[in-house]
């Protein structure tokens, strides 16, 4: 064997690659008809908000790459990132093909102002890298960002519209592995020193009062037929880091929740200081140079 | 960074229908399951593997270049161990 990669390559598959074959086109033979029994603007809204959570925390937890504690975490973390940047553009092409206004998910991304954004409260805080940041925290926002969506997306996948159902088995497979990373570092942070155990407590009490908003059915979400209502998936997701917890030998934080703006929160377009900055920095290259492409 | 810190792992990846574990590099980690996810993450994000063997390298035992002499060069002219002088049936793969 010349390449020592050749090993590694499917026989017949294309070599072009150093190494690495048989990739897949994601949804591409989905029926991307939208059911009768769902309401097309409602399915718009739902779309914009399970893509702008996995946009935002993408774009949060990409921040890491490069100022990572390890090499090695932060391949992980870059990895997880891409992963929720993939679940993002399949569900803002979907919200852009079914509004029929012109708008792809480029547009979605990076046109649109804090008001129109729907993502939860929780992804857009800022967990560090910079200052303040810490490492801990981000584990912290990751177990339970994680648990939450995978119990969500495995509901999803049963939903009558065909595209979420796929988004959704896809991403099932994803966020599993991104519970699990998040787990072994909390019990390894919670089993570490005293310094790492008092860190991984700050990281969750820092992230927790954004909790129950996980939780808090928009009026979409609980009347869109192919939507899953949060608030019927909060004990499985209870019990899921209850296990980790007893685990690590950590008690589930004891904090206040940071109550909705007159009612509205993430999910109504109401967010935090922290999201405006963070648009800023995603969104300013795109706005300042329309239609760029290299 | 202070990956120096952790002990160092060797990975091996095998792939889809790869019949061995190919050594592919090798990564840093706490312990062995971070290793193997630390592989996962390092070694097969392009589609290459299906299951992956990390191993310590202080738990290898290697063979030195000063070595290679006494080691190797011994066999360099006995070409009777090669089944060279069999005929070898078409349909017979991987031998």
């Amino acid at each position: 064997m010349s390449n020592p990669y050749d090993g590694l390559a499917d026989a017949g598959e294309e070599k072009h690659w150093a190494f690495g074959t048989g990739f897949t086109a994601a949804l591409s033979d989905v029926d991307r008809v939208v059911p009768s029994s769902v309401d097309r603007d409602d399915l718009v809204a739902y779309c914009l908000m399970l893509g702008d959570d996995a946009l935002v925390y993408s774009q949060r937890l990409a921040e890491w790459c490069s100022r990572a504690p390890e090499l090695e975490e932060d391949v992980a973390l870059a990895n997880i990132a891409l992963d929720l940047l993939g679940q993002a553009r399949l569900l803002l092409t979907r919200a852009g093909e079914v509004e029929g206004a012109g708008r792809d998910e480029d547009a979605l991304a990076y046109l649109r102002d804090e008001r129109g954004f729907r993502n939860v409260r929780l992804v857009e805080i800022d967990c560090g890298p910079g200052e303040g940041g810490d490492f801990a925290a981000t584990i912290a926002r990751l177990l339970v960002f994680s648990a939450w969506r995978l119990a969500l997306f495995q509901r999803l996948t049963e939903s009558v519209d065909p595209v979420l159902a796929a988004v959704a088995a896809k991403g099932v497979k994803e966020l599993a592995y991104h519970r699990d990373h998040a787990a072994q570092w909390t019990l390894r942070l919670a089993g570490g020193t005293a310094y790492s155990r008092e860190r991984v407590i700050a990281g969750l009490a820092r992230v927790w009062p954004y909790v129950d908003e996980l939780f808090t059915p928009h009026p979409v979400e609980t009347r869109l037929a192919a939507a899953v209502d949060p608030a019927t998936l909060r004990s499985e997701v209870d019990g899921v880091l209850d296990t980790v917890f007893d685990a690590a030998g950590l008690e589930r934080p004891d904090v206040e929740q940071i109550a909705p703006v007159a009612g509205k929160a993430g999910r109504d377009g109401v967010h935090t200081e922290a999201m405006g900055y963070l648009l800023a920095e995603m969104q300013h290259v795109a706005r300042s140079m329309p239609g760029a492409l290299w | 960074m202070s990956g120096s810190s952790w002990p160092l792992y060797e990975v091996f990846v095998r792939g889809k229908r790869g019949l061995n574990h190919v050594h592919v590099g090798s990564l840093h980690a706490p312990d062995d399951e971070m290793a193997l996810r630390n592989a996962r993450d390092l070694y097969t994000r392009r589609n290459e593997g299906v299951s992956i063997w990390v191993v310590r390298a202080s738990a290898i035992t290697a063979s030195s270049p000063d070595e290679k002499d006494p080691f190797f060069a011994p066999s360099g002219d006995k070409v009777y161990r090669h089944p060279t002088f069999y005929d070898i049936p078409e349909d017979v793969p991987h031998l």
